[in-house]
């Protein structure tokens, strides 16, 4: 029988365009450290350890063994996982099943991108096939321009609808110390910003990143010794449906988040997700998405996401608060990325986020996403399965 | 650990060059071969593992391209990316924490690539890369330091090629079914002193697929279920100037671990068969040392001795091991499926009688710098 598991410990590096100051291994070392510290374990306390990053951003091959100094798996079992922007929440679902298994107690997972060192979307261009997707989808941003497009002409959405939610996302940065994006902006500033792929335009995409998240994952009975309020995993679910971006029907919204949302709820037992959930932190990688993914989240009804933002209830003491870290526009250290969503919902959860808590959180939920429209879904609470 | 088997297995041919085929067809006709050796439908299946590599794919997320094929639709499904035997263990674990029956598949076309260049980048990329080590040169320096500390011959690492060779002659899925004599290993082409090129283990094309299930899902299936007992991985130092590469001290790690888990205190009495990762011929004697099969330095006695030969007491790779065939990521879930084959009694020629119960080991990094071990019984 699985067991319940809890997150007991959480570490990021202060995230930063460029870190000149410290190679990989040694960012790593950063999150660790500090993850370990948050929980008051030594590294001699963590049985097994999980990284993921993605490969040719820092052309290292075999990470997990590349790593071992850094990550404190010397001598541990270190396995690698990686699913490209996805990586993270599948390095934090890989953490949660060796543990789930029975045969680890406290499992380390790591996720760490050095995109200074790397031609982001040279790499990225490649993940496309190389036949029939490449020339037409290459790189994140033009399959994201369909998506948002497709969503405007379907719902009447405008481009300020979206700049809001990049508005909200960097507003709510300035409480996050760690946020690499910490200047506040305006719609006008957003409207005004130089377009990269109509309508996407700079201030609507997240950033390149230099980071590194770890966070610590304990077994019942064990976590509960280790964190006075450990986070419980109460359920993951993961669709990663597509390989062929020409096979997504962007006018059916993002069905793997539908799909992967709709078996968390299941599992977790929520019916009502805006009234259950107290707390999101989305992988949203534009603006865009934080308009129509919450549909695809049941947060409101197909369409009504542009005015569910507009009506403030995803900014912070709003109904269901989004972001208060300053999600994915604020911070994108891309193997982390997904891993902060989940980390920072744990915080939120173990009551530790800082100036940027959300009040009495009890159920909180973590996205990723990446890949050919994937998803990855975690949902984590007070209480113990 | 809960009850789990191993219910379904399937592996191609491996081969030089699969030119009509993608690597994403490979991964279809395994799924499709898998779930018709274990009886399962992708209806039973709840999740998937896919193992890829976006070096050897030449493609970020290579687990893109391949999820489809492995019948991921609207499943559970991720991605390891290393050796086969890691994808197999985070299945293994997906099952203990929940899931019904997953399915694992490795794919690699080493034909597409550039390997030296694929493994050099598994080195610093200030201190040492650009000294060109990869994976045969840094090989060749473990291979070095073990002749160095122990006295052996590199007549003992071309006795593995003869014997490993000779036994792929039984396996009709091996790429380089050889008949070799120890005088032709010796004086094939000098790669990286001391190894040689029948030292080596080939580039090969080549995919293989596994079907992992809770007790409920091993009766369903129509195989003769095969248990897994122990699995374990370890990992130790990075640079290759830290380690005593004499000493796989992760390895014994990892074996200590799983045969602690399998109940097994005298390896050589408790195995019947062991598949393991010979990439190059000295590593059959210098892992089989670091399983706890002999003392250190005595590796290379087992088979001189004959014990691991096929009429020996611990036959040693009769599939021809990973020097026969070499598709890299597949190599290790290769010998999880060898492994399992012996214990259903259907490895055919290359059978070994009455195997009860068998290793598979797999390895990742330089010079075997992670291991994965795992204990298969045809006992519950």
């Amino acid at each position: 029988m699985a067991r319940s598991v809890a997150i007991v410990g959480t570490g990021q590096t202060d995230h930063r365009s460029h870190r000149p100051d410290v190679n990989g291994r040694e960012m790593i070392y950063e999150a660790v450290k500090r993850a370990l510290e948050d929980c008051e374990l030594s590294i001699h306390g963590i049985d097994a350890v999980v990284i993921g990053n993605m490969d040719h951003f820092e052309s290292i091959n075999y990470v997990d063994t590349w790593s071992v100094e850094g990550s404190g798996a010397l001598m541990k079992p270190v396995m690698k996982v990686t699913t490209g922007g996805t990586t993270g929440s599948s390095v934090a679902i890989a953490a949660y099943y060796h543990v789930a298994s029975g045969l680890f107690d406290r499992v380390l997972a790591i996720g760490w991108e050095k995109n200074s060192e790397s031609d982001t979307t040279a790499a990225i261009i490649t993940c496309s096939d190389p036949v029939w997707d490449r020339f037409s989808y290459s790189g994140a941003i033009p399959s994201l321009a369909t998506e948002a497009s497709a969503y405007m002409k379907q719902y009447g959405a405008t481009q300020e609808d979206a700049a809001r939610v990049a508005v909200r996302d960097r507003t709510h940065a300035l409480n996050n110390p760690h946020a690499h994006l910490r200047r506040p902006i305006t719609v006008e500033d957003v409207m005004a910003s130089p377009m990269l792929a109509y309508p996407i335009k700079l201030l609507d995409v997240c950033p390149r990143t230099d980071g590194a998240a770890a966070v610590v994952f304990a077994a019942d009975g064990i976590a509960q010794k280790i964190a006075p309020k450990p986070a419980w995993i109460k359920a993951c679910a993961v669709r990663h449906t597509y390989t062929w971006f020409g096979d997504v029907d962007y006018n059916a919204g993002l069905v793997s988040l539908q799909k992967a949302s709709r078996e968390a709820y299941q599992r977790a037992g929520i019916r009502n997700p805006v009234d259950e959930i107290d707390v999101a932190e989305l992988y949203l990688p534009y603006s865009y998405a934080g308009l129509k993914w919450i549909e695809d989240l049941g947060f409101c009804g197909p369409g009504e996401g542009p005015r569910f933002v507009r009506e403030g209830h995803t900014d912070m003491g709003g109904k269901i608060p989004i972001n208060p870290s300053g999600g994915v526009i604020s911070t994108n250290c891309i193997g982390a990325t997904a891993l902060l969503r989940v980390a920072e919902a744990a915080m939120q959860v173990m009551g530790k986020a800082g100036q940027r808590q959300v009040p009495d959180v009890e159920v909180a939920l973590a996205t990723g996403f990446g890949g050919c429209f994937w998803s990855d879904v975690v949902i984590l609470g007070t209480n113990r399965p | 650990m809960d009850n789990i088997a191993v219910v379904g297995v399937a592996q191609t041919k491996y081969e030089r060059s699969k030119k009509d085929k993608t690597y994403y067809d490979l991964v279809f006709e395994m799924t499709k071969e898998v779930l018709k050796d274990s009886g399962l439908t992708l209806r039973d299946i709840d999740n998937v593992i896919t193992v890829s590599n976006d070096f050897l794919d030449g493609r970020t997320i290579s687990s893109m391209a391949v999820g489809e094929a492995a019948g991921g639709h609207d499943k559970n499904i991720s991605t390891v990316e290393g050796d086969g035997t890691f994808g197999a263990s985070y299945g293994a674990m997906r099952v203990l924490g929940g899931f019904n029956a997953t399915l694992v598949v490795a794919h690699s076309k080493g034909s597409e690539g550039s390997v030296k260049h694929i493994t050099n980048g598994m080195f610093d990329p200030v201190y040492q890369r650009f000294l060109g080590l990869e994976a045969i040169s840094a090989s060749a320096l473990q291979a070095n330091a073990y002749m160095d500390r122990y006295g052996v011959q590199e007549e003992s690492f071309a006795q593995v090629s003869v014997k490993n060779h000779g036994n792929a002659r039984n396996n009709p899925y091996a790429h380089l079914p050889m008949e070799l004599t120890v005088e032709e290993v010796m004086g094939s082409l000098k790669v990286a002193d001391p190894i040689k090129l029948l030292d080596c283990s080939p580039v090969s094309d080549g995919a293989a697929a596994i079907i992992i299930a809770n007790g409920d899902y091993a009766r369903k299936a129509k195989t003769r279920p095969v248990w897994i007992k122990g699995i374990a991985h370890c990992a130790e130092e990075y640079f290759l100037g830290d380690r005593d590469l004499t000493n796989p001290k992760a390895l014994r790690e990892a074996a200590k671990k799983a045969y602690a888990m399998a109940g097994i205190t005298d390896p050589m009495k408790s195995m019947d068969v062991v598949e393991l990762y010979d990439a190059f011929s000295y590593m059959e004697p210098l892992w089989l040392e670091g399983l706890g099969f002999c003392d250190p330095g005595e590796g290379s006695r087992l088979l001189e001795d004959g014990i691991t030969t096929m009429s020996g007491r611990l036959p040693v790779n009769p599939s021809g091991g990973v020097l026969s065939s070499h598709a890299l990521l597949v190599a290790g879930l290769a010998r999880i499926v060898e492994a399992v084959l012996q214990l259903r009694g259907e490895a055919e020629k290359r059978q070994v009688d009455g195997a009860r119960t068998a290793l598979a080991h797999g390895i990742n990094g330089p010079c075997g710098q992670s291991h994965c071990v795992w204990v298969l019984s045809t006992d519950k």
